[in-house]
């Protein structure tokens, strides 16, 4: 067990745990920021996608060891009040179904968002591939993208 | 919690004119069992189906707040209490109730008992308001939370009604008249957005996996690769030794681990080494199964009957024509989103239970847990959270039982059980693998007259389910299934037995289209004669698709009729990649009537899931066993249909309908096999046949 120190969400955050245990259960399991999700544990599905500073990652495959002073954000500091742009996307088109997978589904897209505002669909489709949906909301989740971007582009 | 009995009313009711009634404007009163409010006007409807992502926490309420003429805009959602006698809809007997969300019934079982519901609650503030202002009941009527008295020009709130609330002493029967007209329906049929949709955007919304109780402890199981094998620990005290592990609990079919943390029961569950015996699976090979199952359906005695119209033999010894062909598919997995998983705390003198479980089966057998505990039915209280998806498998108590056993172990302190994905995938409960013999025969007009569908497989109304042809004027009809057991887990999968089964159907009524050189859809027609709802979404589809136009080149449109409760009618449009066997699917059209809509943007959106995981089956999924041993582990040896597969359209037209409400989850999914084999037939005049349609296998057909 070692002691880490973390910024998550804008916050300094202290865990003793194991040097390889994955981000997805220091923050699941020992932060109770439990809206980012296990899906299969192996960068299959990014229901467990987290920023690494400005980047989409799979939190099940980042060593807690790894981050070092890394700023991490999660679905809960992705927004003061659950209102990104891509939030309220996806709020105006309904996308969300069972629910599970929808936090990595929108921290994707608002990585992808923040380098490429403007993303034609084969961008879309290529920064959320990984990212499954077993509702298969992927009409909408792609809507949802492109109204975001339409809207950041107006502000 | 008041509670009332069947009729809806309560029977201990206090008056709220009582001071002791009334505790500050937020506090919620009793309206009926099914609705509460506070005087600032806020109302509560509970929702009494499971919440899988099929929209039950909005199209219940929705369909309450209509006849109780409700401002939708104060309504707050949650979760009834798991109470069947109260909250159950009619159950599968005459008379009984059910809490019990499979079968895409929860629309079509609650549409009833909800206007009924929410008419009983509007007539409590009738009954109120008539005596508050001493006028006959009669004379008033409702706006959106508002009562109105136009004799006088009197009118009072809902909200503002709760210090004056008074119980009638008996509740009409609202479903023997005095239900709105639909034409008045002002939330029914109207753009509504689903009520728990916000939670799920910011990440706030509770699934089971996330809770985490004081002094919660992390249960897994290894439960190996052959299903139905038993295990033999051979380094418990290697185990025991290792750093938070608190317990081993042998099962029949697997070794649990407890620990003080997940990641320690994670490790655990990775150092077990386990001795597995043999199981009825053990030499079972599910590729090589099929030439098994072909000699199966020749055997000449019969299986049993599934469905029998007119005399089928007659009808093939009198034929013009007979046509006949094998059509098989693959285990199917369900791969919900979210792993299986519960938490449950065992009283120390383990006489109760609490447990926290998103699952479809409801309040009916609690679970299976007081069975497992040895406790009455009532000493176990479940919490329904939401689900990360259903799709059939949340129908089974397996993991719930499992977690039981774990938390009966460690009490009085919580346990949390989690199935890896790993588990999910290879102990999963799979849509079973079949083989379906279909024979039609057409007279000398080419007319069809006779269908004898044959299905071989293990698992009964598994396999059977969706073979009927109500819709189809085949005067002669038999459907029979031959059983065959191999010791695998199966269950319900999102549309059950109707995938395989109306593939094979409609790409069988299309192979004696393209042999007769009818158009699909004429021939459709001609057998929807008798059937006018059904053909009114085949001839929909077809304008939707401009089914008569002509197509680009290198693609071609397939059609495939469903009915699951609601009836649709599907058409597609692909191309195929003659180097690798790759079949796009560039648009789907869908004409649906499914009765009075509660939620049309809701039926869009089902219609749009249902097709493409009904794309991802078909095109890709597959479970396969060598030698017994699930071969798939996860995601990534299980590939499931992603973004840049989509189709660029999924255009969904509903038709208007005063008819009750059929369920919509189901009726996508079947269509897209039976659509795509045909749209392939067009294109390539090749036939396939085998679910799924891989680049391996529609090599395999094209080079044929």
């Amino acid at each position: 067990m070692s002691k880490f120190s973390l910024k998550i969400n804008g916050k300094t955050q202290e865990v003793d745990v194991d040097d390889n245990t994955p981000m997805l259960w220091v923050l699941r399991d020992h932060l109770k920021l439990v809206g980012t999700k296990y899906g299969c544990g192996i960068a299959q599905c990014g229901a467990c996608t987290v920023h690494l500073g400005d980047n989409a990652v799979r939190s099940c495959q980042i060593p807690v060891s790894s981050v070092g002073d890394q700023e991490i954000t999660t679905i809960e500091g992705l927004s003061e009040n659950g209102d990104h742009p891509v939030q309220q996307a996806w709020l105006e088109v309904d996308v969300p179904q069972c629910g599970y997978c929808q936090a990595g589904q929108i921290m994707s897209a608002s990585a992808l968002l923040k380098r490429n505002p403007a993303p034609s669909d084969e961008e879309i489709e290529a920064a959320m591939n990984g990212n499954i949906c077993r509702c298969c909301t992927y009409v909408r989740i792609k809507k949802a993208i492109k109204t975001a971007a339409s809207a950041t582009r107006n502000a | 919690m008041l509670f009332i009995g069947a009729s809806g009313l309560l029977p201990n009711f206090l008056s709220c004119s009582d001071a002791k009634g009334i505790q500050g404007n937020t506090k919620k009163h009793d309206i009926t069992a099914w609705v509460r409010i506070t005087e600032d006007g806020q109302i509560t409807i509970y929702n009494p189906a499971a919440e899988m992502g099929q929209g039950s926490m909005t199209a219940l309420p929705v369909i309450f707040a209509e006849e109780m003429d409700a401002d939708w805009s104060k309504v707050n959602v949650e979760f009834s209490p798991q109470e069947s006698d109260i909250y159950g809809s009619p159950g599968w007997q005459p008379g009984t109730k059910l809490m019990f969300t499979v079968g895409s019934r929860t629309t079509n079982s609650y549409y009833t008992v909800m206007r009924n519901a929410g008419a009983q609650a509007r007539h409590v503030l009738l009954h109120s308001a008539a005596k508050h202002w001493e006028v006959p009941l009669e004379e008033l009527t409702t706006g959106a939370s508002e009562i109105v008295h136009e004799k006088s020009g009197k009118k009072i709130s809902y909200g503002a009604l709760v210090p004056h609330l008074t119980m009638p002493e008996t509740l009409p029967d609202f479903t023997e008249g005095g239900l709105k007209d639909p034409e008045d329906f002002k939330l029914i049929g109207s753009q509504i957005p689903r009520t728990e949709i916000p939670e799920k955007v910011d990440g706030s919304a509770e699934f089971a996996i996330d809770l985490r109780l004081p002094d919660m402890v992390y249960g897994v199981l290894e439960r190996g690769a052959l299903h139905g094998a038993q295990p033999t620990l051979t380094n418990e005290a290697d185990i025991l030794a290792m750093e938070g592990v608190q317990k081993i609990v042998p099962f029949d079919h697997a070794i649990g681990v407890v620990a003080n943390t997940l990641e320690a029961a994670l490790k655990a569950k990775e150092a077990l080494d386990i001795h597995w015996s043999d199981a009825q699976a053990t030499g079972f090979n599910s590729q090589d199964i099929y030439p098994e199952y072909a000699q199966m359906a020749s055997a000449p005695k019969k299986g049993s009957a599934v469905n029998e119209v007119g005399n089928v033999d007659q009808a093939f010894r009198t034929a013009a024509k007979t046509y006949e062909a094998d059509f098989k598919n693959d285990y199917v997995y369900h791969a919900q989103m979210e792993p299986l998983n519960a938490v449950i705390q065992v009283a120390a003198d383990g006489q109760s239970a609490e447990v926290w479980v998103g699952s479809q089966q409801g309040a009916d057998t609690k679970l299976g847990i007081p069975d497992l505990l040895g406790i009455p039915p009532e000493a176990v209280n479940v919490h329904l959270q939401y689900l990360g998806g259903g799709f059939g498998r949340r129908s089974m108590n397996d993991f719930v039982l499992e977690c039981g056993r774990l938390a009966q172990e460690m009490a009085p302190k919580p346990v949390k059980l989690l199935w890896t994905r790993e588990d999910d995938v290879t102990y999963g409960s799979y849509r079973p693998l079949t083989l379906q013999r279909l024979k039609l025969s057409t007279d000398a007009q080419g007319d069809l007259t006779g269908i004898s569908h044959c299905v071989v497989g293990d698992g009964g109304n598994l396999v059977a389910g969706g073979t009927r042809n109500d819709h189809y004027a085949i005067p002669n009809q038999w459907v029979e299934w031959r059983e065959a057991s191999h010791g695998v887990r199966l269950k319900h999968w999102r549309s059950v037995g109707h995938g395989p089964n109306k593939f094979a159907i409609e790409a069988m009524i299309d192979e004696v289209a393209h042999d007769q050189g009818m158009d699909p859809i004429s021939l459709r027609r001609k057998l929807m004669a008798d059937s006018p709802r059904a053909l009114a979404t085949l001839n929909k589809v077809a304008e939707i698709s401009g089914w008569d136009a002509p197509v680009s080149e290198g693609r071609a449109k397939g059609v495939a009729f469903v009915e699951h409760g609601s009836l649709g009618t599907g058409v597609c449009e692909i191309s195929v990649d003659r180097n690798t066997g790759k079949i796009n699917v560039h648009h789907f059209w869908i004409a649906l009537d499914a009765g009075v809509v509660i939620q049309p943007d809701n039926v869009k959106a089902q219609m749009e899931g249902g097709i493409i995981m009904g794309l991802s089956s078909v095109l890709k999924e597959q479970i396969t066993i060598m030698d017994g041993q699930v071969q798939q582990r996860n995601y990534d040896d299980y590939p499931l249909l992603r973004m840049q597969e989509v189709p660029d359209s999924i255009e969904t037209v509903i038709l208007p309908s005063a008819e009750h409400p059929e369920g919509v989850g189901e009726t996508a999914t079947p269509m897209v096999a039976g659509a795509i084999a045909n749209a392939f037939l067009k294109l390539t005049g090749k036939r396939l046949r085998h679910l799924p349609f891989t680049p391996e296998r529609v090599l395999e057909v094209l080079n044929s």
